[in-house]
């Protein structure tokens, strides 16, 4: 293979810059703003601001409600991820194999992925609205009256439901587009080796999906913690009250309903910290384990 | 290309009529408000009318979505500098905004500023002093005004044989028969408004020290005592005896039932009678709220709801002078009588008040009268108005242990207990925002 070099070693810089410019606009300087004023109280309307050293931090994680938004978050982020990325392959390997008809049933899936999570949440607070849901007169012919916006467990379910419903389809058409290179001549040589289609599923169609799986990890991990915002939003109809809501969403509250700005900014600070935890974890534990063809 | 240049020069030509007609060089200001729907309606027609009755300014109003999504807008514009000559914001923001000295211009000093007279006693008694400062004078400029009143369906009522609670214990005494002819007795839409703010004003019960925080932010910290506490027990009772039905934080989904008749009483804004005179299709009318006999001193006037306008600072002259005149237009009584007849809001002064008696209109509609005599019933000492910061934080809480409550999640005490931990830390931490 031929090589191409710069001519300049400046020219590389210039051609980064416009990138390496967004994300110091858009990221570097907001996170360093949030930095700063995490350590402030600061009047609403800019007037005065009093440095109060890690007050913000320490009133935010001994507030009696930050512990159930967190174990909240953890539960709602390890449910849609886990669910949205297992029925969206169950949906992929039944969908690769069918033959008659392979496009509808294909575009019958992937059609959700073109609705607006708001949307998306609107269409999930019709379904299960306590007065006119559908969805609630399903479930009340079992016995479970659902009450959304007053059930803590209800309201999750709702949310829980209504997020994964709207990330299948993205996992959907990778998971596919992954079963569809997986190559015939792998799967011949294992099926003549193995009777058993599911064993062979998980030995050998599996481990050459992980890249993939991987990849879907996490962006379903950053979806369900980020993305997810319009559809809590639209589900609590912009009064938190006892719902359960995500770090993400009691960040919004704080600063921009309530405009407690120094406590809002501590917040997304604990978070960001997170999010830099989480990233390390998986880049280090779980990509060692992928196999890469 | 013919074509398209006949097209420009009409566009141009367009525009420039609409400029003109829009009157030669006048002054515009701008009005950030958070009325939707309906209630928007009728403020672009008060717009429309100001704009119409003089030219020399144009006030323009712009829709900036729910009170809290307004004031966010509002404070942000202003960190900009390019805030808007008004802005509407709601009774939980009030201490937000008046705390921040040198953001709003007093009510008083624009009118007086202006060489338009001002006096406060031209106001109702339960408007007067909810948007003022310490020393009484007028901060905001109320605007929709309302407070919470009981409306019934009198088809519900009829059909169970009984007549509408004036106290919570003759209802007690009826919840039970509207529940035998299949009616839920009770809904409301806003426990920390209805429950919490207005029970304490009802029953001139403080609400919070340094004289429910009007004082100065500084050590100001909630107030709940016994007779709060068992309201709650007894609600939760009702609700466990499925005499009162909860269905969750949003105003809507507590109304929907009433309109949709399965609830035969709720708690709602008088500024709610507008909207359901047009839906319900039973006869409905509305009564006070009712309040505890047993608790003594009980029966005082509620405050109000709703929200003012703050004319902002760092404006021209001739720009202020002209909200002034806006306000002056805006408390006129043909003004303030037509806002009341449209929407349920209750008249802010004794005059518009005045001019709907003598037009008749409480005679053919008697349940618009409801609020504003609610608001003018006797007051005390504690049913002038609260001044919190952080107050939507507050009001959450409230709401979170209040859903806690009625879910069976957590008792009356402990609940309480979380609300008054809660709120003084939120209240501190206010109170440190503003330097102290």
């Amino acid at each position: 293979m031929k090589k191409v070099y710069f001519q300049s070693p400046w020219l590389p810089y210039l051609l980064l810059l416009p990138q390496l410019s967004i994300v110091a606009i858009f990221f570097l300087w907001p996170a360093a703003e949030a930095v700063e004023s995490s350590f402030y109280l600061e009047d609403p309307f800019g007037f005065g601001s009093t440095f109060v050293g890690l007050d913000n931090f320490t009133d935010t994680v001994t507030s009696s409600d930050y512990g159930r938004v967190a174990r909240f978050t953890a539960v709602f982020t390890c449910s849609v991820t886990f669910l949205s990325l297992g029925l969206a392959l169950l949906l992929a390997v039944k969908a690769d194999k069918v033959l008659r008809g392979a496009s509808s049933y294909k575009t019958l899936l992937m059609w959700v992925y073109a609705v607006a999570p708001p949307v998306a949440g609107l269409i999930g607070v019709l379904l299960f609205d306590q007065h006119v849901g559908p969805m609630v007169d399903f479930f009340a012919m079992f016995g479970w009256q659902m009450q959304i916006g007053v059930n803590y467990f209800d309201t999750s379910f709702a949310m829980i439901t209504t997020a994964v419903w709207k990330q299948i389809p993205v996992n959907f058409i990778f998971f596919l587009s992954g079963l569809q290179s997986v190559s015939k001549s792998v799967q011949e040589a294992a099926s003549i080796d193995c009777r058993s289609g599911f064993r062979r599923f998980w030995t050998v169609t599996f481990p050459l999906l992980a890249p993939t799986g991987f990849f879907l990890l996490i962006i379903n991990i950053t979806y369900a913690f980020f993305d997810t915002f319009g559809i809590i939003d639209v589900i609590v109809k912009n009064e938190p009250g006892n719902n359960p809501v995500t770090l993400v969403y009691k960040v919004y509250l704080d600063g921009f309903r309530g405009n407690d700005l120094g406590g809002s900014s501590a917040q997304s600070v604990i978070l960001m910290a997170m999010v830099f935890i989480l990233t390390i974890i998986q880049f280090r534990l779980i990509e060692r384990r992928v196999h890469y063809t | 290309m013919a074509y398209r240049k006949t097209v420009a020069s009409l566009v141009a030509a367009a525009a420039l009529l609409g400029t003109s007609s829009a009157s030669f060089a006048a002054t515009d200001i701008t009005w950030w408000h958070a009325m939707g729907g309906r209630l928007g309606e009728v403020v672009v027609d008060i717009a429309n009318g100001y704009n119409e009755s003089q030219d020399v300014c144009q006030i323009t109003p712009v829709f900036k979505g729910t009170y809290e999504e307004t004031l966010t807008a509002g404070i942000a514009a202003f960190r900009a500098g390019e805030q808007p000559n008004i802005l509407q914001v709601f009774d939980a923001g009030a201490a937000t905004i008046i705390g921040a000295t040198g953001a709003v211009i007093p009510a008083q000093d624009i009118l007086e500023d202006a060489g338009v007279g001002f006096d406060i006693e031209d106001y109702i008694d339960g408007v007067r002093y909810f948007y003022a400062d310490s020393d009484g004078k007028m901060i905001g400029m109320p605007f929709n005004s309302s407070t919470p009143i009981l409306y019934t369906n009198e088809d519900a009522l009829k059909k169970a044989g009984v007549e509408a609670p004036k106290t919570w214990e003759e209802f007690e005494a009826i919840a039970p028969k509207l529940k035998e002819a299949g009616y839920v007795p009770l809904a409301q839409s806003h426990l920390p408004w209805i429950f919490t703010e207005n029970f304490k004003s009802r029953h001139n019960l403080q609400f919070a020290t340094n004289n429910n925080g009007y004082d100065g932010s500084k050590d100001t910290k909630l107030v709940f005592g016994e007779p709060i506490k068992n309201h709650f027990t007894k609600v939760k009772g009702w609700l466990d005896d499925g005499l009162f039905g909860y269905y969750g934080t949003g105003w809507g989904d507590n109304q929907t039932p009433f309109n949709e008749g399965k609830v035969a009483m709720w708690l709602g804004s008088s500024g709610s009678f507008g909207g359901i005179s047009k839906t319900v299709e039973f006869p409905f009318s509305a009564t006070y709220l009712p309040y505890w006999d047993a608790i003594e001193g009980a029966g005082t006037g509620t405050f109000i709801g709703g929200a003012a306008l703050f004319a902002m600072s760092g404006k021209p002259d001739e720009e202020n002078k002209c909200v002034a005149s806006f306000y002056q237009y805006l408390t006129s009584p043909e003004v303030q009588y037509m806002w009341h007849r449209e929407t349920g809001y209750v008249p802010i002064t004794n005059a518009a008040y005045e001019l709907a008696k003598k037009d008749g209109y409480y005679e053919s509609t008697p349940a618009a009268e409801v609020g504003i005599k609610q608001l003018t019933l006797p007051g005390g000492e504690w049913t002038k108005g609260y001044r919190m910061g952080f107050y939507v934080q507050i009001r959450d809480v409230m709401n979170r242990e209040y859903g806690k409550i009625l879910s069976g999640e957590a008792s009356v005490e402990d609940a309480f207990a979380t609300i008054e931990a809660d709120g003084n830390k939120l209240l501190e931490r206010f109170s440190k925002t503003a330097g102290n």
